[in-house]
């Protein structure tokens, strides 16, 4: 019984001590980009590698699942006689919640794995502490400029990942099942408003890239220095981000959508 | 990771996309394409019953849209339903006694106003007021009348 409570208590310190290294680490790493932008190069590197190398992944995701939607919806609302309503339909889905949370999810596994590895293993061959030993701030130099990478990405390929799925969903939906070209694009654009959904998951999604990439850095730069360590860290990567994102999108629907 | 130009090329491509792929939804998405711009003007209008009209809900004339509904509230001492709507400035020719009616589009459709226009000489302006209109039709109230009428009938 002692040992179950000390087992909880002990616990519940290295949460709240991790909560606090994460948040001390957020907060140097937001005043390192004022050094990051005399130098856009080192952001361009890493825009490189946190956005054009996840570019294939999303679009391909985006125009399938936009596939989908088209071949379900139309189904289901053929039912009802509706079938004009599916440009509405993928429109709607795509943009207010698919857009943001699934490419947020596609990018915490591409992007996000791969910086805490990076990081992780940055750690384990003490290049971090050997550049601390040249007077240069790693969490500066490394870890600030690939945050504001994956902080400026995401927004961008959660856009991508909606503009590409709408093209899906008209594909399926006009091109193959037969709907009125003219009744998606007009029913699109009087349900669809720009503020209210387009913004809202704009929104979303650099909250996402907010949080995908802060859980991906700060586990790299807090994994144990071994190899365990580091695929330990990388597993965690995945699993918060995702647990995070999906947690943050229902309180940030509720707040937009919903009248609570 | 060498630096090279084909590195910055294809930033310049993936950014370059994203902001596209933003304004193409933004333009052929969402309503912002056409957006009633500010050039317009408020008439209004009272309803026995507005029925299921919103805000935003279109208003048009022969079935072209030409404005759309600002707001919906009662009016305290008739106990009607105040519509407001703003109807693009080019529309300017819209004659005084035009009456103005709720109808539904298709059977379980939204509900919008139409406006069959009269034949006066003056032409509505800002603050200008629709005297003839007609409700908006209740489908229960008709299925009701409809069966007071069958009863009767026998």
């Amino acid at each position: 019984m002692l040992e179950l409570l000390q087992t909880l208590g002990k616990t519940t310190r290295s949460a709240f001590a991790k909560l606090g290294r994460g948040t001390f680490f957020l907060l140097h790493t937001l005043t390192g980009i004022s050094e990051v932008l005399p130098r856009p190069n080192l952001l361009v590197k890493q825009v490189y590698s946190v956005g054009v190398l996840s570019f294939l992944i999303i679009t391909i995701s985006g125009l399938f699942v936009g596939m989908v939607l088209g071949l379900q919806g139309f189904n289901i609302l053929s039912d009802f006689g509706a079938e004009e309503s599916l440009g509405v339909m993928v429109a709607a889905s795509l943009v207010r919640e698919l857009g943001p949370v699934v490419s947020a999810l596609l990018f915490a596994g591409r992007a996000g794995s791969a910086l805490t590895a990076e990081i992780g293993l940055m750690k384990a061959t003490e290049q971090l502490s050997g550049m601390e030993m040249m007077a240069v701030d790693p969490i500066n130099r490394i870890i600030s400029p690939r945050f504001l990478a994956g902080f400026l990405a995401m927004p961008l390929l959660a856009a991508l990942f909606s503009a590409i799925g709408i093209m899906g969903g008209h594909l399926v939906g006009v091109g193959m099942l037969g709907v009125d070209d003219g009744a998606f694009w007009a029913q699109m654009q009087a349900s669809i408003d720009f503020h209210e959904d387009i913004v809202n998951g704009v929104i979303k999604s650099v909250v996402f890239g907010f949080v995908v990439s802060w859980i991906a850095l700060f586990e790299g730069y807090d994994a144990i220095p071994t190899s365990e360590g580091v695929s330990r860290a990388t597993t965690r990567t995945v699993v918060n981000s995702a647990f995070s994102v999906l947690a943050l999108d229902f309180i940030l629907t509720a707040l937009m959508f919903g009248d609570i | 990771m060498q630096h090279s130009k084909t590195q910055d090329t294809l930033v310049g491509f993936f950014v370059a996309s994203g902001i596209a792929a933003l304004f193409y939804m933004a333009l052929q998405v969402s309503n912002l394409g056409s957006y009633t711009s500010d050039d317009s003007y408020t008439v209004i209008a009272h309803f026995q019953n507005s029925g299921g009209l919103k805000v935003k809900s279109p208003v048009s004339i022969a079935g072209v849209r030409i404005g759309r509904v600002s707001s919906i509230r009662l009016d305290r001492d008739s106990h009607e339903s105040v519509v407001e709507m703003r109807i693009e400035s080019k529309y300017n020719n819209i004659p005084m006694d035009s009456g103005a009616s709720i109808y539904t589009a298709g059977l379980l459709g939204e509900q919008y106003i139409s406006i069959d226009p009269g034949s006066s000489e003056e032409y509505l302006h800002d603050k200008s007021q629709l005297d003839i209109t007609s409700s908006a039709i209740v489908l229960e109230e008709m299925i009701g009348k409809f069966m007071l009428n069958k009863a009767e009938g026998k």
